[in-house]
């Protein structure tokens, strides 16, 4: 930033993640909104594809390094990467440079990457330093901190201070927010029963707050908790903090159907 | 103890189904991590204290064989013996010819978690010596015949109910109608049987929290004072440790006690903290006229230098169990073996070996709560991972699995082709979804779906829907 000339706007690269890309694509619009107001350029690298994570979890290091290292390439010539994800973004930051312990170019690559990599809210506020003005969302919500999101990029203050901004919106915090809610990749996939319990106990906690929507920062964690809240029939609408900050929450919900007619 | 951990799945499906462990599980869930968060805030250098309990224990494992030295030449000099034991083999013929020795027939116990792992019970009784648990938890699963479901609260998966029915069918000669609904007046029963016993012994076995190299010293905490009458009352003390339980000096075991408490009940003290160096002395009134410390190593050199160094600081104080959410659905009883949670998925393929063990590991979230209350920061999630790459290496990991994984990571590796494949498949499920948002059913995601809905793709990639975009907006990609 500080070699470019001050008129440049600030280049962020978006990392939009696999789960928005294949699932959600409004996260990624919402994401990139609320990026081009706070006065960045944003691009959107074709060469993304996913973090990694399912093989780095499964110990699989060898896939998640031809994984990182595309993604590296695809963005390290960015101001700033930026991810709507705590999981992958702590991917990139806290994992990366592990991956290249054999390999010094690349591992000063991959730290040069962790060191400008941002969780979406952390960067708002911390970066960025944005206030949320303008924007509405009549009701209660209630907000999961996801375990990276919250352990590994220290993200806890930042959504709810962007949320205080939002016309309308009052926040109930429940009182497991901090809980993980069973989804951890291929884990709710391995264990489901396991798995199942926990994202019981999250809804239970989450029915709890009387809150109308939940909020998370990550897409993994609330398509979990959406799929869980829809099979017991609870109301409970789901979606990315992101399309809240945007004024992009008027489309159908996480798991919701098109048309009101489900 | 036989380990079941070979058969994680089968056993937590067992837990799943269980109300009575549940409604335990709930409990313990409600009680230590409440007090753990209460005990940490009343304390404003409590983080200044774990790192200095992190480092005490990290110069130790630097310097161990430095310290062991130490120890022994103290013990010695307090006229007690050390007797150091490869294996758990040779710890329990160590036991069990010291008991001999001593012609014990009945030897009194405070809780050990080392006793457990050589499974000393089964050996003794074996060769005709009657061990007699006297920590209340732990006298009850002997009873019960079960190993402990905690490493702190070793009966915590049980009931009142379930306890006093244990009483009833165990202790025959009492009337078999007298009251037994009040835990008082199962602790009054448990206590008449173990007086008795206290009183028999002719040795006393206790495990230890910390050896002290500065002084020979070994320090027993507990609530119930049952280590006190243990280790005083019978004429012979044996004390079972494993090796990296030692700590340089007096000033170093308090800072950890300190930690200890807290992280494991909120207490700030347990209520009894014994220190035992060496046998009776001229002059004092009581304690033991023998002084034994069998000191275990069975694999833990193994660990020292290796991805799996960091374990060997563990202080034993329960923490990472208290705040799992996989132990707190399942209990400790599903990962088969003495220890449980995340520090047992960690330690018991040390321990028994990753083939023995093979979920362990993998069922975690690595949702890093244990890392973020355990007292000596052992980076639990990250060696959970090691495992799983041990195992993936090991080709240990299921066909199916490694198959998926290397599918996937083939496309992800190939941007280009992976947008031509996701934009076909997310418009096919779309298509597919008919609108309503989410599937109930989904046929190579049948572990989702047996329990949630999967929410359906919106129909186009956000990538593409991005670059189909007018450039101005799309930036300069
Ligand atoms: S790993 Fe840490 S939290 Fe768990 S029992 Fe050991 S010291 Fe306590």
């Amino acid at each position: 930033m500080s070699e470019k000339p001050a008129t440049l706007p600030t280049h962020v690269g978006l990392f939009a993640t696999c789960l928005v890309d294949l699932t959600r694509p409004q996260v990624g619009f919402a994401s990139a909104k609320l990026l081009q107001d706070a006065g960045c350029q944003v691009s959107v690298p074709k060469a993304q594809t996913c973090c990694g994570q399912p093989a780095y979890n499964a110990g699989d290091n060898a896939d998640a390094r031809a994984i990182a290292t595309k993604t590296i390439k695809a963005f390290e010539n960015f101001d700033y990467v930026v991810v709507p994800s705590g999981s992958c973004a702590g991917m990139l930051k806290h994992h990366y440079p592990g991956l290249f312990g054999d390999d010094p170019d690349m591992a000063a690559r991959a730290r040069s990457l962790a060191a400008k990599t941002h969780e979406l809210t952390a960067f708002l506020v911390d970066v960025l330093k944005v206030e949320v003005t303008g924007v509405a969302f009549d009701g209660t919500v209630t907000y999961h901190d996801s375990c990276s999101a919250l352990r590994e990029m220290g993200v806890k203050r930042q959504p709810r201070r962007l949320l205080a901004g939002v016309g309308g919106l009052s926040l109930k915090e429940a009182k497991e927010s901090e809980t993980c809610c069973g989804f951890g990749g291929l884990f709710c996939v391995k264990y489901p029963e396991i798995s199942g319990r926990m994202v019981d106990a999250k809804v239970d906690d989450i029915v709890d707050t009387g809150a109308g929507t939940l909020l998370s920062g990550d897409l993994g964690c609330l398509m979990n908790m959406a799929g869980r809240l829809h099979r017991r029939g609870i109301a409970t609408e789901v979606r990315h903090i992101a399309e809240v900050l945007a004024g992009m929450a008027d489309g159908p919900a996480i798991g919701a159907a098109e048309k009101k007619t489900d | 103890m036989e380990s079941t951990a070979a058969n994680f799945k089968e056993n937590a499906l067992g837990a799943l189904g269980d109300a009575r462990l549940r409604d335990a599980l709930d409990k313990l869930s409600g009680g230590f991590p409440e007090n753990r968060r209460k005990a940490a805030e009343r304390l404003p250098e409590f983080e200044a204290l774990r790192d200095q309990a992190r480092d005490i224990k990290h110069h130790v494992l630097e310097n161990l064989d430095h310290y062991l030295e130490a120890f022994e030449a103290r013990v010695v000099e307090a006229g007690g013996t050390v007797h150091w034991c490869r294996t758990a083999a040779e710890a329990r013929t160590t036991i069990l010819r010291l008991c001999k020795q001593a012609g014990a027939k009945t030897v009194t116990k405070s809780k050990s978690m080392i006793g457990e792992e050589i499974a000393i019970n089964e050996h003794l009784e074996h060769h005709g010596v009657e061990p007699v648990e006297t920590d209340l938890g732990e006298y009850i699963i002997q009873l019960r015949r079960e190993p402990p479901s905690h490493i702190i609260a070793p009966a915590i998966h049980l009931s009142k109910e379930q306890i006093a029915d244990t009483f009833r069918e165990k202790h025959r000669d009492l009337l078999a109608d007298r009251p037994l609904e009040e835990p008082r007046a199962l602790l009054e029963e448990a206590r008449g049987i173990l007086r008795e016993k206290f009183v028999a012994a002719d040795v006393g076995l206790t495990g230890a929290n910390m050896l002290i190299a500065e002084t020979g010293s070994t320090v027993l905490v507990t609530n119930e004072g049952n280590a006190d009458l243990t280790y005083s009352l019978p004429r012979v003390h044996i004390v079972l440790a494993s090796l990296e339980k030692i700590v340089p000096t007096l000033e170093d075991a308090t800072t950890i006690l300190r930690v200890l408490a807290r992280s494991a009940t909120g207490q700030e003290m347990s209520v009894y903290n014994t220190f035992c160096t060496g046998p009776k002395r001229p002059g004092d009134l009581d304690g033991p006229e023998e002084f034994h410390v069998v000191l275990l190593d069975n694999g833990r050199t193994d660990m020292l230098g290796g991805e799996f160094h960091d374990m060997l600081r563990c202080i034993r104080c329960g923490a990472c169990l208290n705040h799992c959410p996989i132990y707190k659905s399942v209990g400790g009883h599903a990962y088969g073996w003495v220890y449980s949670g995340p520090m047992g998925a960690v330690l018991i393929p040390n321990l028994i070996g990753m083939e023995n063990a093979h979920d362990l590991p993998n069922a975690s979230t690595l949702c890093g709560k244990c890392e973020e209350v355990c007292p000596v920061r052992i980076p639990l999630p990250r060696m959970l991972r090691a495992w799983r790459k041990r195992q993936f290496e090991a080709q240990n990991t299921s066909k199916a699995a490694r198959a998926g994984l290397r599918f996937w990571a083939f496309f992800a590796g190939q941007p280009w082709l992976y947008r031509i494949f996701a934009n076909l498949a997310v418009g096919a499920l779309h298509k597919l979804s008919r609108g309503r948002g989410r599937f109930r059913r989904m046929a190579f995601l049948g572990g989702w779906t047996t329990l949630r809905d999967l929410p359906a793709p919106a129909g186009k990639t956000f990538i593409s829907q991005w670059h189909g975009k007018k450039p101005s907006e799309s930036g300069h990609e």
